[in-house]
């Protein structure tokens, strides 16, 4: 494995690989010393040229975990705002001595076009609306924690998939591992095109409270003034998961959402707060996963699970 | 002038293909046949195509205001080299061509280069701005005959209803690049399988469609000449259809990469694909060569849009629109479809000529006539690896083409052969 760009290539094989080895970290974050020296002397650079706290901060931890050095850099302090291109920003940090680069850009493909700028590996950490591969794995080894497999769940996406990466992530994901997923949403907020996606649509979350996840997507408030739907409080009646809703889920069914959330939008905000709403658990997932894919991309195979 | 023999030519006529020498004096076709004799230097066409210099309806060359991604010097080789004799520069520059002085100054900077006529398309309104018509009897006087805000539709009807008014009383063409901003918001691609699987905004058929089908409207209203630049959906090649049977004075044109490229390659997030209108489905592909192959779609243009590499160095959505084109044009043409030679001859050089009104361009070649021509071989296969275009902005570029212009000649004077340009 180079890169870690999309997980739309990635095997079956290959993603249970990586969940077999994030389980290996998880079990090394519950240490009293909860660091390896796997990467010691090996630098990431954190290139986040979009607002992120939980995924940044994510990867520093799981860099840090590692041992390994990091590097970052912010965009409105950064010489971008001095009108430096992308590409040479890239090929800086490269002669820095950077080993790897994670890489988030508002631009789809961004990661790909830095790949072949720096030869470097690079980790996606979100580009556009495209690609968030470490979230569908976090979310993967979540679901799997609580399920033991993916295989045959039925998991409903519910929420703004047309401009959500994570929903494009997770649906590759999750359906390469064996689940059925639903995806849920207004048509103006879903892709427009899905002939021979591996989906099915439902077009309220009324129709899917069967389901045994429910992955609620952020809903940004500002997609109501572009009105792709005519209110929030409409948008809640057909999408939001209520308390009254939360009640007649399975029993075994759990709640997902990638953050950050909008209590009182697609979430209520009792129910984020219900054990069985495992969103802090995604959060610390996510720094197991990153691991992973760190070490792989970075490690070498020598200590592969 | 000296003279010029070009020997063994497969002369391409209205009627056809025919063995013929060729003898070129003081710029003017001297002769056509066989033994003929010449005191000065001869060309063995060793059997290839001659026909009529190639006219690009649709080139954007930069100049004034955009020099580093192209000027009309720059343009102009790029266009000899690609077989071309005349070029209608749009516009779109800085600042736009909506005056008579600057229709003047791009024709007497074209005039200075030598290579090949420019001639200026003239803005529809004041700084393509959409607001108020441009100077159009200024622009008409200096010699523009078709009219457009190239890069972006007149989207006010009431607006653009004045404007094929006047035009149609000018007798000047209203050449629209049809694109309906709210339908088309910020998108970067074609709206479809593949922009939804990328996550890209989109800019979908309709947005070209609707903008088509209320000009239509509007021409069967005002009885103006109506050219729709670069087709690039079957329901627009349709559209055009429907209005030519039913006696509208509409033409359209499409562009080399919509005739071969499907949207497809923007799997690849590379710039070098991103151009508006875009690239659209697979079917649109077929419905734009058949609609060419039968002449519902009168010509191809290039829409030649340098830009410099810098710019395009950057991620897909953040790149400039538009792909270069000159210098690949005939072979694209020749490579994605096989137009026998009249027809080829026909859309790449006589139906865009006549259109812009360009009395010594796009006409077959006969003694007595302007010794304005290419010479062509339909077989070559090659490689796109440089242009004379300051610009490398091609997705063609390492992709084997079939056909390849050989020597082109501007008023009888060679100005590309060899793979060179001749100043």
């Amino acid at each position: 494995m180079k890169h870690f760009l999309s997980t739309d290539d990635v095997s079956r094989a290959d993603l249970e690989s990586l969940l077999d080895l994030s389980d290996e970290f998880v079990e090394v974050l519950a240490r009293p010393i909860p660091k390896v020296p796997a990467l010691r002397g090996k630098t990431v650079a954190m290139l986040f040229f979009e607002a992120s706290t939980r995924t940044r901060l994510s990867f520093e931890r799981a860099a840090k975990a590692l041992s390994a050095d990091t590097m970052s850099f912010s965009p409105s302090t950064s010489s971008l705002s001095k009108g430096e291109s992308l590409k040479d920003t890239a090929l800086t940090i490269k002669a820095m001595g950077a080993d790897a680069l994670v890489v988030r850009h508002k631009s789809t493909g961004a990661q790909w076009r830095i790949a072949d700028w720096t030869g470097l590996p690079v980790l996606n950490a979100g580009d556009g609306a495209h690609q968030h591969p470490t979230q569908a794995l976090l979310d993967a080894l979540t679901i799997r924690q609580h399920f033991r497999s993916l295989d045959g769940l039925r998991i409903a996406i519910v929420g703004d998939i047309r401009h959500s990466r994570v929903a494009r992530s997770d649906i590759s994901t999750f359906t390469t591992l064996g689940a059925e997923v639903t995806l849920v949403a207004p048509s103006t907020l879903l892709p427009v095109d899905m002939d021979g996606w591996p989906i099915k649509v439902a077009g309220s979350i009324d129709d899917v409270l069967d389901s045994d996840v429910i992955y609620l997507l952020r809903i940004q408030a500002e997609r109501g003034g572009a009105s792709v739907f005519p209110s929030l409080p409409e948008y809640v009646s057909r999408f939001g998961m209520t308390r009254e809703r939360f009640a007649r889920l399975a029993e075994n069914a759990i709640v997902m959402h990638p953050g950050p959330m909008n209590r009182g939008v697609e979430i209520a905000p009792e129910v984020a707060d219900r054990p069985r709403a495992r969103i802090l658990e995604q959060v610390a997932n996510g720094v197991a996963v990153r691991m992973a894919v760190l070490f792989r991309l970075l490690g070498g195979e020598v200590h592969d699970a | 002038m000296h003279e010029m023999l070009l020997t063994n030519a497969r002369l391409v006529t209205a009627d056809g293909v025919v063995e013929s020498d060729l003898l070129v004096k003081d710029g003017r076709i001297a002769g056509i046949g066989t033994g003929l004799a010449s005191s000065g230097e001869s060309i063995d066409c060793a059997g290839h195509l001659v026909g009529p210099g190639l006219v690009d309806l649709h080139v954007h060359l930069r100049e004034p205001g955009q020099e580093w991604k192209e000027d009309i010097g720059s343009g102009s080789a790029a266009a000899a080299a690609g077989g071309y004799t005349a070029v209608v520069a749009m516009p779109n520059t800085d600042p736009a061509i909506d005056a008579g002085h600057l229709a003047r100054f791009v024709m007497d900077r074209g005039r200075r280069e030598g290579l090949v006529e420019v001639v200026p398309a003239g803005a529809i309104t004041m700084g393509r701005a959409g607001v108020k018509l441009a100077h159009l009897d200024e622009l008409w006087a200096a010699g523009v005959r078709i009219f457009s805000d190239d890069g972006d539709s007149v989207a006010d009807a009431g607006l653009l209803r004045r404007a094929m008014e006047y035009v149609a009383e000018l007798g000047g063409v209203i050449a629209q690049h049809p694109e309906d901003r709210g339908l088309s918001g910020d998108g970067h691609m074609h709206e479809g399988i593949v922009s939804s699987r990328l996550g890209m905004a989109g800019l979908p058929a309709i947005g070209e469609e609707a903008v088509v089908a209320r000009d239509l409207a509007l021409v069967k209203l005002t009885g103006v000449r109506y050219h729709v630049q670069h087709v690039s959906t079957a329901g627009t090649v349709e559209l055009v259809k429907s209005a030519r049977a039913a006696g509208l004075p509409v033409t359209a044109e499409v562009t080399p990469h919509h005739l071969m490229l499907d949207h497809g390659e923007v799997e690849r997030m590379n710039p070098d694909v991103k151009m508006y209108p875009p690239l659209r489905r697979p079917a649109d592909v077929e419905a734009v060569r058949a609609g060419l192959q039968e002449g519902t779609v009168d010509m191809v243009a290039t829409d030649h849009a340098p830009h410099a590499a810098h710019e395009k160095d950057v991620p897909f959505e953040d790149a400039p629109r538009g792909i270069i084109g000159l210098e690949t044009a005939a072979s694209v043409v020749n490579t994605a479809l096989s137009l026998d030679p009249v027809t080829f001859f026909q859309r790449m050089s006589i139906s865009p000529a006549h259109l812009a009104g360009l009395s010594n361009q796009g006409r077959w070649l006969e003694p007595g006539g302007p010794a304005n021509l290419v010479v062509f071989d339909p077989a070559a296969a090659w490689t796109p690896e440089v242009f004379e275009s300051r610009a490398e902005n091609s997705p063609f570029i390492g992709r084997k083409l079939h056909g390849k212009v050989l020597v082109t000649m501007f008023q009888g004077r060679v100005t590309y052969r060899d793979g060179k340009v001749h100043r």
